[in-house]
């Protein structure tokens, strides 16, 4: 009982942190239908401001339990300055192209990124431990769990929640809604798809860098921390159909669990289990679980 | 008519030495490999880059102490071409092929990664380039086949797990029923559990394995894993984790008990011991694959390298930092033995070959052996201790060293059968 209770809280916490990681990445490519590979680097950025930022100021007698808002705030500065600027600068021009040009266009600027992380932070690691351990711990049995966990998992409920609120109750939202049903005729009804862009862009991209800032506390942050996220990002909203909010939260969850439940009860199979799932998912449900009908257009 | 042949004899000498010293003095070109980006740059890489330019600057200069006070290698200079280990076996072939045949490098030292180590040793070999792996760990390497133009300086993964069982037997007193493990799914992490679990079945009879975890490399998160290992109540658990994998077990670790109330073997932990002193409780088992850092022998020559070293760069060489020195001091004992075996030539690569296999040498960190895969591989001892802070800095307390010898199995056995005859003497 003990031990499936394990399975269930450590399934949740990975699941939370698959879910932020990957929800900005399935809402680019429902709005903007672009496969954004840089999402990777927005993750990475936002843990390097975290770890930057929240370092230097806890240095300089910053009160410990601020940190968690700088995390947050670091996310949003990094993402407001540089998503504007890749949007803005260079995928606004490539709209008109097919989605694999657009596809390699953003793995090039993660390439970019990557380079241009190792020239502002250097390779050496950073580490920002105290936020991760400040709040104590809970005991389940035997099993110690910091209560940061938790406020990852309630980041990623209010992402999730924040999101479709926002998607269904907000004008701005059903606009949105309107854009990712079809451009053209948004367009033709006077909605400002570029500023669309723009706002889902950067919106999404924040989401990423949420992320990385409030992973930060938990690992190293060293160069090519975007690479092992985009890969897993992928898989999930590939299992919950590209461009579904619900189906980015079902699949963060069965991916969660289902590699919680491996490493407990059948460790041997924990490197392929993620892949496993998705080609099962895939062979019966082909564009993923949560996919939408598409009207075909002539 | 004798002063005329003088005069010719002189004139034929002044016209032969320039060349003979130019052939001599003529640089050597070294493909230097080592993770220069991506998670093991910071912890090992940037180190091991770090003081292969120390080596190269002092030994050009001729600075170093006793043996290694000759410029160069013999008197030849040192020319590095600098190479990046990341981005997979796949592309370290590639750029070994471009090192050896674009590039014309006389030798290679490099690599950090057995996955790296196991790619490179036939390439090397079909390439026929003499090549010195200065840290990577597998044992599999000379265990699996011979090679002519492949060294080892730093001692096997095996040495290091037969020095941790050793040492938390020793520190547990017979205490010990089960033990754990967490280490990565790739040729390192695996050989070095296998050896640490035999050893420890042949030192405590008896002993159950709680549960062995093997996360893939570089996966960041560890939740589940750590549950399982405290769910285990295992008495030892043993890490061989290194990079960024190592720091973050640490920090996901500490804050939930992994370090409290069981004996933890981190088996490269030096690495981490002093950027996560906040996060390393006293009373974790320590090793820096061998006696460096910490465990370093007093001598002249480590003196002279830990203190280069830190001046340089405002933080003590690692082990990373102490094994790419080692590789480099051990190439240059080996090349000046063939160049004094030469009549004082610039001796072929074949020639090096010849007195690399079974050279002992001294590094910063005391004596090296040449002893085993045929003279190919690297045997040290190498010493363990636990953490403790004093005055919040952070030491090893109650260090214990162990023979090369009684770490390292004899020439031509395999590890895994040397462990399971009971550590037999050949």
């Amino acid at each position: 009982m003990e031990q499936l209770l394990a399975v269930l809280i450590d399934g949740i916490i990975y699941s939370a942190w698959l879910f932020v990681a990957a929800v900005g990445l399935t809402l680019i490519y429902g709005v903007m239908k672009i496969v954004n590979v840089t999402h990777g680097s927005f993750y990475a950025l936002g843990a390097y401001a975290a770890a930057s930022i929240t370092g230097a100021l806890l240095a300089h007698g910053m009160p410990p339990y601020l940190s968690y808002a700088v995390l947050l705030g670091s996310a949003v500065l990094v993402s407001v300055i540089v998503a504007p600027l890749i949007e803005r600068g260079i995928l606004r021009f490539m709209y008109a192209k097919d989605e694999v040009v657009i596809l390699l266009i953003t793995y090039a600027l993660f390439l970019i990124l990557e380079d241009v992380i190792k020239l502002i932070w250097g390779v050496n690691p950073y580490f920002i431990a105290e936020p991760y351990g400040l709040l104590g711990s809970f005991d389940i049995g035997d099993l110690t769990y910091p209560y940061y966990n938790m406020i990852l998992v309630g980041v990623a409920i209010a992402c999730g929640v924040g999101l479709a609120w926002m998607l269904n109750h907000t004008r701005t939202g059903k606009l949105l809604v309107a854009v990712i049903h079809d451009t053209e005729i948004s367009r033709a009804m006077g909605i400002n798809v570029d500023r669309f862009y723009l706002f889902t862009f950067t919106f999404g991209s924040l989401l990423a860098a949420i992320g990385g800032a409030y992973t930060a506390p938990t690992v190293s942050v060293v160069p090519g921390l975007g690479v092992e996220v985009i890969v897993l990002s992928f898989a999930v909203v590939v299992i919950g159909g590209l461009g579904s909010l619900p189906g980015a939260a079902l699949g963060a969850v069965i991916v969660g669990l289902v590699r919680s439940a491996t490493i407990h009860y059948l460790p041997q199979a924990e490197l392929f289990v993620i892949y496993l799932v998705m080609a099962a998912v895939l062979a019966f449900r082909p564009r993923g679980l949560f996919s939408l009908a598409e009207a075909r257009k002539i | 008519m004798n002063a005329f042949k003088k005069a010719v004899a002189a004139a034929v000498v002044a016209a032969l030495v320039p060349a003979f010293a130019a052939a001599q003095e003529a640089p050597l070109k070294i493909g230097v490999v080592s993770f220069l980006s991506g998670a093991a740059a910071g912890p090992f890489g940037v180190p091991a880059r770090n003081s292969a330019e120390i080596m190269f600057e002092m030994l050009n200069a001729g600075k170093v102490p006793a043996p290694y006070a000759t410029k160069g290698f013999g008197g030849a200079l040192l020319h590095m071409n600098l190479v990046d280990e990341s981005g997979g076996t796949t592309t370290q072939v590639t750029e070994f092929r471009n090192m050896v045949q674009r590039d014309n490098v006389d030798m290679v030292i490099g690599y950090i990664s057995s996955g790296s180590c196991l790619g490179i040793a036939p390439v090397a070999e079909e390439l026929k380039k003499l090549t010195v792996f200065f840290d990577c760990g597998t044992p599999r390497i000379f265990e699996e086949r011979g090679y002519k133009y492949v060294f080892r300086t730093a001692a096997t993964a095996t040495m290091d797990s037969v020095g941790a069982a050793l040492y938390v037997r020793d520190l547990r007193k017979g205490k010990i029923k089960t033990i754990a493990g967490i280490n990565q799914n790739y040729a390192w992490g695996q050989d070095s559990w296998s050896d640490f679990e035999a050893s420890m079945k042949q030192l405590e009879p008896g002993v159950k394995v709680a549960t062995s975890q093997m996360p893939k490399l570089f996966a960041g998160q560890y939740n589940a894993e750590i549950s399982t290992v405290l769910a285990a109540k295992a008495d030892v658990v043993h890490s061989s984790f290194w990079d960024g994998d190592l720091e973050a077990l640490i920090l996901q670790g500490g804050p939930r008990g992994l370090f409290k109330h069981r004996t933890v073997i981190l088996t490269t932990g030096e690495t981490a011991m002093y950027k996560l002193a906040g996060s390393i409780p006293d009373g974790v088992v320590i090793g820096a694959r061998g006696p460096y850092g910490p465990y370093a022998p007093n001598n002249e020559l480590n003196k002279w390298f830990s203190k280069t070293f830190q001046d340089r760069y405002g933080v003590p060489p690692n082990y990373a930092a102490y094994h790419m020195a080692q590789a480099i001091l051990g190439t240059k004992a080996a090349w000046e033995k063939a160049l004094a075996a030469n009549g004082g030539k610039r001796p072929s690569q074949d020639q090096v070959i010849a007195a690399f296999e079974h050279l002992t040498f001294e590094s910063p960190a005391g004596k090296v052996e040449m002893a085993i895969g045929a003279g190919h591989q690297a045997i040290t001892e190498t010493a363990y201790g636990v953490t403790r802070k004093v005055h919040g800095k952070m030491t090893v307390a109650n260090v214990k060293r162990y023979p090369a010898e009684m770490v390292n199995p004899p020439d031509g056995v395999k590890a895994a059968d040397w462990i399971a005859s009971g550590f037999k003497k050949k």
